[in-house]
């Protein structure tokens, strides 16, 4: 009998190869976050001692974390594998949309513009993403071949039925699919093989200081993209990040934890989920998530 | 430690996702901001509790109209176990997400309401439930509280569910009476229910005793992918890589590929956790063999002495579930098996079967959108595989029609009668 973890990455593995073996241009989106990390562990493990036969893709809203801009190049080089980057702020020059301004201003609606220019350019018809369906209510709903029409979006009452693993990876030229091997983890599951597994991370997942202010009940840094009202005074905290995103609607946490037990125990007695605790952009609506992969999101 | 997949099955509003949201919220897997803004949302709408299966119910449409349209998937743990659920819809237009849900669960949790009792879908469920091999299945009487927790409405509704069931193959059935609403014998015993003498749902879910299936004695390996780095220090690598289907791999283990009959030896066996002496079922694998075969993806590698049927005249259980066109007989469409992708042509409709009376109804010609029934088809490529009861993976397929993509159909391959 195998333990879950172990279950969960033989799944993982599974699914990443059934698609390299289908698929004719497959592409891994790679952000440097945690789940992407896990997942081009994963597809590393799932081809050694090969090389991993597809590129990774990350779609950059400009407003990074530098630390995860090092890591994610460091990350790739040390995997051998070629990373293409979908740029929001070419497709804002080349006139692909309006950047995004006003007092609140996220470039994150407008990746999915980027997304889908870039599967366009490439002709990707699989792209794995890192999603898993204990972060969200529309994940929950989601099969792990999840099919994209011409336009790129996601109808959630049509999906096709997807049984016992064997999965249908069937469309015409233009029409692609998103692939999600994390289906079934969930945070604490990641946390987990990123111990048992000894897994590089970002820095920024452990607890360091920062300058920081509160908006919205939650701990935003300051950055170049992100600056305090008059009215929200800046403080240095010691904070961590649970989820890393674009840094205009990634919040922090306080916490002290800054080894891997300790984050593992924080994780475990956690009584908010990653992204009540740390997403701006979830709290929009009731169904925020679910309008976005509508229309093309990850 | 463990994992247990279970799926949440029954009609509409029998209770299946107040049951899910009920297990979670008092085995605190709940988390506060999900919490919340279930709170919130069912004081928005005037509802003078908190309303449960909001937590899984998580799509617009589905909130919109306050039914279940697609399986949603939730996690949990306890101290025994990793859990992760599914908890289908109930209404019949949406079968083929049910079957979704349930085609991989190692139990499932028929919700029957006390005071209706079994009704048309409980049956489906169940027969859906017996026909893809669910191996545990538990009946829970739900609503006890609507009819005053009696024993009598309890033993009834088990007295009935037994004798359909009779004529169905299940293998572990366990009844127990609940109330999801309260939570009364969900995680912990029930004051209203003292006269019941069995264990709580949650209690059973952590002990069931899911050790022994799988199938552990028909060594099957499906290639999924053949690994060959084209790199100088790994030159002469070769491994075939793919998941253990049933029985057991060990170096040294002499093996034959299908189709070509070679023989040779496991010389070695990587895995994404490292290099294994041994490969299990369900273990994800790459296997290093003694001698240079031409082998490809959609080949199965078995025991010399151990082999699946070899065969393009099959016959099957079929789903039938695209909602665009019936099955058409004779014509062509695409299928997957294992590893494997070929295609394929339905030749004859053997029986429907009526999922109320369980009849079977040979004068049928096709299958419409969500029935079932068992047909002769016929493969370009003949496929190596073993019945369905007797291993899950080998003997399962998909038909996807050719035009449109659609999985139209699951089917379950048997052994054809004589
Ligand atoms: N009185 C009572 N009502 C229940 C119980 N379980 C569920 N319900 C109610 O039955 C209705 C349908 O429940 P739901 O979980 O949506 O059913 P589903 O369609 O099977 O998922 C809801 O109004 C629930 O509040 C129970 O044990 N007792
Ligand atoms: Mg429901």
């Amino acid at each position: 009998m195998q333990s879950a973890l172990r279950g969960l990455v033989d799944e993982s593995v599974t699914i990443i190869r059934e698609v390299a073996a289908e698929f004719e241009r497959p592409v891994m989106l790679f952000s440097g976050g945690k789940d992407s990390v896990v997942m081009l562990h994963l597809a590393a493990r799932a081809f050694a001692p090969a090389r991993v036969p597809f590129p990774v893709m990350h779609i950059d809203t400009g407003h990074n974390f530098p630390e995860v801009i090092e890591f994610r190049d460091r990350a790739v080089a040390d995997l051998d594998v070629r990373l293409i980057v979908g740029s929001v702020q070419a497709s804002i020059d080349a006139g692909r949309m309006p950047d995004a301004t006003g007092p609140r201003a996220s470039r994150n609606p407008l990746q999915t513009i980027t997304l889908l220019d870039s599967i366009a350019e490439h002709k990707f018809d699989a792209v794995f993403g890192g999603a898993r369906r204990d972060e969200e209510r529309a994940r929950a709903k989601e099969r792990v071949y999840s099919f994209r029409d011409s336009f790129g979006q996601w109808d959630p009452k049509t999906q096709r039925p997807e049984l016992w693993g064997i999965y249908n990876g069937r469309h015409q030229p233009g029409e692609h699919f998103r692939i999600f091997p994390l289906s079934n983890w969930t945070e604490l599951d990641i946390w987990r093989f990123v111990e048992e597994y000894d897994i590089p991370l970002p820095s920024i997942y452990f607890a360091h200081q920062r300058r920081v202010f509160r908006r919205d009940g939650m701990w935003m840094a300051e950055s170049p993209f992100l600056s305090a009202d008059a009215d929200e005074p800046v403080v240095e905290q010691t904070v961590r990040f649970r989820t890393v995103g674009d840094a205009t609607c990634t919040a922090a946490i306080e916490s002290t934890a800054s080894t891997l037990t300790q984050i593992i125990a924080e994780t475990a007695a956690a009584r908010v989920t990653e992204r009540g605790a740390t997403r701006a952009d979830d709290r929009i609506s009731e169904a925020g998530m679910e309008d976005r992969k509508k229309t093309g999101y990850f | 430690m463990e994992r247990l997949r279970f799926a949440t099955v029954g009609s509409v509003d029998d209770g299946k996702s107040t049951l899910i949201g009920r297990l979670l919220f008092d085995s605190k897997s709940i988390f506060e901001d999900q919490l919340e803004h279930i709170e919130a949302v069912s004081k928005r709408r005037g509802t003078d509790y908190v309303d449960l299966s909001l937590l899984t119910d998580g799509l617009r449409a589905e909130r919109e109209q306050g039914i279940t349209i697609d399986v949603a998937y939730r996690y949990f743990a306890t101290p025994k176990r990793n859990f992760i659920i599914a908890d289908c819809p109930g209404h019949i237009q949406y079968t083929r997400n049910m079957i979704t849900g349930a085609s991989n669960v190692d139990l499932a949790i028929v919700l029957v309401d006390a005071r209706t009792g079994i009704v048309e879908q409980t049956r489906r469920h169940s027969l859906l439930a017996s026909l893809l091999g669910v191996p545990h299945l538990v009946i829970c009487v739900n609503k006890m509280d609507l009819v005053d927790w009696s024993p009598g409405v309890f033993n009834r509704i088990r007295d009935e569910f037994e004798e359909f069931a009779a004529r169905l193959s299940l293998r572990d059935v366990t009844f127990l009476p609940i109330s999801a609403l309260q939570g009364d014998n969900v995680v912990s015993r029930s004051p209203n229910l003292t006269w019941f003498e069995g264990p709580t749902l949650l209690h059973h879910l952590e002990n069931v005793y899911t050790a022994s299936d799988d199938n552990r004695v028909d060594a099957r390996f499906p290639v999924q992918y053949v690994i060959r780095p084209q790199r100088a220090e790994h030159h002469d690598y070769r491994g075939y890589a793919g998941r253990v289907a049933g029985g057991v791999f060990r170096v040294g283990d002499d093996i034959m590929v299908l189709p070509s009959g070679l023989t040779t030896t496991v010389t070695g066996i990587d895995s994404p956790n490292g290099p294994l002496i041994q490969a299990e079922p369900n273990d994800a694998a790459t296997l290093l063999l003694a001698d240079d075969l031409s082998i490809a993806r959609g080949d199965m590698i078995c025991r010399p002495n151990n082999r699946p049927r070899q065969a393009q005249s099959l016959e099957a259980m079929l789903c039938w579930m695209d909602d665009a066109a019936p099955l058409q007989p004779d014509r062509i469409y695409s299928i997957k098996h294992t590893t494997k992708v070929t295609r394929a042509k339905v030749t004859k409709v053997l029986y429907r079967l009526n999922i109320s009376t369980l009849h079977r109804e040979i004068e049928a010609r096709d299958l419409a959108f969500n029935e079932i029934g068992r047909v002769e088809l016929h493969t370009t490529a003949p496929l190596f595989y073993d019945d369905y009861h007797v291993n899950r993976s080998t003997g399962s397929f998909i038909l996807v029609d050719e035009h449109t993509g659609q999985t139209c159909a699951a089917g379950m391959l048997l052994s054809p009668r004589t």
